[in-house]
């Protein structure tokens, strides 16, 4: 029974870490939203799982918040607010894929390396666990670093507190409070940035946060 | 116990300090703060004292809830706590009282009764304090309260330029000695001293840390090249304040160095005296130098502290020399005439400031040039500043005397030394001295003659009056409490042994016992000094001289021209001026050490202007040392300056890339 909850979280983080890797290649906004959705739904199945397997039944909220809020509802307010803009055609890629493709297994190799060394006598769950958080973690860094329109910086956003999501749940013990405080912050954080892509829009016609670069006044 | 009674009289400071704030603006609102400190620092100075000759042993630290949660802050009253707080809360007292009289004058006093009290708390902490967190906290609340009161006067331009350049050298002080705490506390962080002490560093961190201390401790205190603040900063503050700084605060930068380099940092290496030694004399003498050019007053009195600090780090270093080659009577000696010219240096430097803050007052003249005259006006003041005066210079039977009589004792004992080096060294440090102890009795001579002797250069210093009591009862106290350590000098040093013992494990001989108070430092078949005698001398014989002179000179009536020698024109301008007599000397020493220029300008004939002569004093400390870090600081700055306007991506990129490498860091380092 061990092995097998053991082989099973490892298969939803891993499944996890594979979804943000193919975040990292859609140019298509649309596509994009529909991988993050599937992101957070093997979020929330890791999450259930890990509740079920540390008997901790709190985390069952947790795992629904991330089905609903992070699968349902932002990913559709996405939907609407690109429809609105009208960019749903939009392309937009600053690395080519090839080398993003590789940055991120790079930086999926060096999370493994650094976590497996640093919680050499951890319980190996949580520590397998915090290995893909990280690189989780790390890509979605790496998207809102290759990609320029702010939708997308949004999603690699989101995809960067999943990562934190599955590293509160692998660790045992972590109190309900903070989940659902990071899950409301990010929340909050999707609003707001919501609000600034209008008002992005609104002033510059475009989306792209090059814009605001030049509009700076800086070259390039 | 006594902790406890150091801690409630900080406490007390600090509420003080706090209702100065509301007590600024009421008209007796200064006498009444200033009476509040100075009846608590007199608590303090009393419980210190009883501590420090009755004290029995080191009384444990006391852990106060304050500070950083798993430290704590500790607190302890050992001797060499006991001594400084004695030298802090007695200038303290004195400046309190001083300011009781002093503080009418001030214009704005909310901007200096608040601080006044903070100051003096922050150096009461800075002493008590047993831990690195809490005396690093307390120095830089030191540092800040008294660059507060160094801006009393905030309108002057000159101070807004010197509260500058203090803060930076404070702040880089503070930082050296953060650094050296931090080696100190090794890489588990045990802060307590205790922890510390038994840490044990390997040499070259130790060396490492003896150069942090000098820069930290050395920057407050003083020492050349890390002085430039110091001139600017002790004269810009209010007298009193300077009184405290000057005599103080710089006992406090002191204490740290003791504490660090004696105490908390274990053996010496054999090295560690050279650079002290050298520093301290070099400082002396080019402090000194810089006081005789000088013809701002309170400015002459801030060089001459430079220079009593390098005479006391000489102390300090031959202490160290000769304890590292375990000489420890010869050790003994050294340190104890570093601490009690330390105690003299904050009696007659308040002393000083005080008469110059009397000076100020009575004419609002802080040049020398435009002085002159005072002792018939302010009669008191001018034998108060006269016997310090007297005392700064080391003349017999006065307390500055006996304290460097002390370290040329120290001096004189180098040839037990192993080394060839310091055998060498040691020497040519004592005719530095020598010659820095010289140089300060012309100063001094310069100063009590060109401000206080003559006639009136100006018509402020004409009309001037004494000052009020409370004023002149400070300064009277200080003058003779010179007077009292130098008759007795075997008090003060029977008093310090304590401190002495607990640092190099050995004391002088007892002084108590001698006959008619002579002190002896190493045996009397050596040398003794007995100030009573020489004072009887003194007075005995200057007393017989004036009867001789009053009862046998000729009693004929002569007629001749008053003043015909030298001073055919009875005005004032014909005198000696400050700069004059200080010619010479720039003459001898300025040219290395200043850069020193005359220019004589003659106009053309039939040219109906005066001819002028000018000099150009450069001090070559700001030109080889401090403009090219500036320099490279903005240079640096400029460069970082394009961080300020990159992209939203380009920050992000930073953080991503930042990560990455500690990631890697992590990653092949671990």
């Amino acid at each position: 029974m061990g092995n097998l909850a053991f082989d099973i979280a490892h298969l939803l983080a891993g499944g996890l870490v594979l979804v943000s890797l193919m975040l990292l290649y859609q140019d298509r906004l649309y596509a994009l939203l529909n991988v993050f959705a599937l992101q957070a739904t093997v979020l929330a199945m890791s999450v259930a799982w890990q509740a079920w397997v540390q008997g901790a039944p709190h985390l069952y909220i947790t795992a629904v918040i991330a089905l609903v809020v992070k699968a349902i509802v932002i990913p559709v307010a996405l939907h609407r607010i690109i429809a609105r803009l009208g960019i749903h055609r939009e392309i937009e890629n600053v690395v080519s894929i090839g080398p993003t493709m590789l940055a991120g297994i790079g930086l999926v190799a060096l999370s493994m390396v650094v976590m497996l060394k640093v919680t050499a006598d951890a319980d190996p769950l949580a520590r397998e666990d915090l290995a893909f958080a990280l690189s989780v973690v790390l890509l979605g860094l790496l998207m809102m670093v290759t990609r320029r329109n702010a939708v997308s910086q949004v999603v690699g956003f989101m995809s960067l507190e999943n990562g934190l999501i599955l590293a509160a749940t692998g660790a045992k013990g972590m109190p309900l409070v903070v989940e659902i405080s990071v899950a409301f912050s990010v929340l909050v954080a999707f609003i707001v940035i919501g609000i600034f892509l209008f008002r992005i829009r609104e002033r510059f016609d475009t989306v792209d946060v090059h814009a605001l670069d030049r509009f700076r006044g800086d070259q390039r | 116990m006594v902790t406890i009674v150091g801690l409630w009289c900080v406490a007390a400071l600090l509420g003080i300090a706090g209702f100065g704030i509301v007590a600024g603006n009421w008209p007796q609102g200064s006498r009444l703060i200033y009476g509040a400190t100075a009846a608590t620092s007199t608590v303090a100075l009393i419980t210190a004292v009883l501590q420090l000759v009755g004290g029995v042993g080191a009384p444990p630290s006391i852990v106060l809830p304050l500070g950083l949660p798993w430290i704590g802050a500790h607190f302890r009253m050992d001797a060499l706590s006991a001594f400084f707080l004695v030298v802090i809360n007695l200038g303290g007292a004195a400046a309190s009282l001083y300011g009781i009289g002093y503080g009418q004058h001030e214009r704005e006093p909310q901007r200096v009764l608040p601080f006044f009290p903070a100051f003096l708390a922050g150096m009461n902490l800075v002493i008590l304090a047993d831990d690195a967190f809490s005396f690093l906290l307390s120095w830089e609340f030191m540092s800040l309260a008294s660059w507060a009161l160094v801006m009393a006067h905030h309108h002057e331009r000159d101070n807004i330029r010197a509260g500058y350049v203090y803060i930076v050298m404070a702040c880089f002080g503070t930082l050296a000695l953060l650094l050296a705490f931090g080696l100190l506390a090794g890489p588990e962080g045990g802060y307590a001293f205790a922890s510390i002490r038994a840490h044990q560093l390997s040499p070259p961190l130790a060396g490492f840390v003896l150069g942090l201390a000098l820069l930290g401790a050395g920057s407050k205190a003083g020492l050349v090249p890390l002085h430039v603040w110091l001139p600017l900063a002790h004269p810009a503050a209010p007298s009193h304040v300077s009184a405290l700084m000057s005599g103080v605060m710089t006992k406090v930068a002191v204490y740290g160095f003791i504490r660090i380099v004696f105490d908390l940092l274990g053996p010496a290496a054999w090295w560690w005296s050279f650079p002290i030694l050298a520093i301290g004399s070099g400082t002396a003498v080019l402090g000194v130098l810089y006081a005789l050019m000088e013809t701002d007053l309170k400015r002459v009195l801030a060089y001459s502290t430079i220079e009593n600090i390098g005479l006391i780090f000489v102390g300090l270093g031959l202490a160290l020399a000769f304890r590292a080659n375990s000489l420890p009577a010869a050790s003994a000696l050294a340190l104890t005439a570093a601490l009690f010219h330390a105690f003299n240096h904050a009696l007659f430097k308040s002393a000083l400031f005080f008469g110059a803050g009397a000076v100020l007052t009575a004419t609002g003249e802080r040049q020398m040039e435009g002085l002159g005259g005072l002792i018939h006006r302010m009669p008191t003041t001018s034998v108060v500043v006269l016997v310090a005066c007297v005392a700064i210079s080391a003349l017999p039977p006065l307390n500055g005397f006996a304290s460097e009589w002390l370290a040329f004792q120290a001096i004189l004992l180098s040839p037990q030394l192993p080394l060839w080096g310091l055998k060498l060294l040691v020497p040519a440090v004592g005719a530095l001295l020598a010659l820095s102890a010289a140089l300060a009795a012309a100063c001094f001579v310069r100063v009590f003659g060109i401000v206080f002797l003559g006639r009136p250069r100006t018509q402020a210093a004409e009309r001037a009056a004494e000052v009020d009591r409370w004023s002149l009862s400070a300064m009277v106290i200080l003058a003779g409490l010179c007077i009292l350590a130098g008759i007795l000098p075997g008090f003060v040093i029977d008093a310090i042994a304590p401190v002495v013992q607990s640092l190099v494990g050995d004391r002088m001989p007892v002084q108590g016992g001698i006959n008619w108070f002579s002190i002896v430092p190493v045996v009397e078949s050596r040398s003794s000094y007995n100030g009573l005698l020489v004072f009887c001398f003194i007075a005995a014989s200057a007393s017989l001289a004036a009867y001789v002179i009053h009862r046998l000179a000729s009693h004929a009536l002569r007629r001749a021209p008053a003043w015909d020698c030298g001073f055919p024109q009875s005005s004032p301008a014909t005198q000696y001026t400050a700069s004059s007599f200080a010619q010479p000397i720039r003459r001898v020493f300025g040219g290395y050490a200043f850069q020193a220029q005359e220019r004589v300008e003659m106009p053309p004939p039939g040219d109906l202007r005066p001819a002028r002569i000018e000099v150009d004093l450069h001090d070559r400390a700001w030109e080889l040392i401090y403009t090219p870090v500036t320099n490279a600081v903005s240079f640096a700055a400029e460069r970082l300056n394009r961080l300020q306007f990159l992209t939203i991506r380009q920050y992000l990129s930073l953080v991503f890339f930042a990560l990455v490498f500690l990631l890697l860091v992590l990653a092949l380092w671990s």
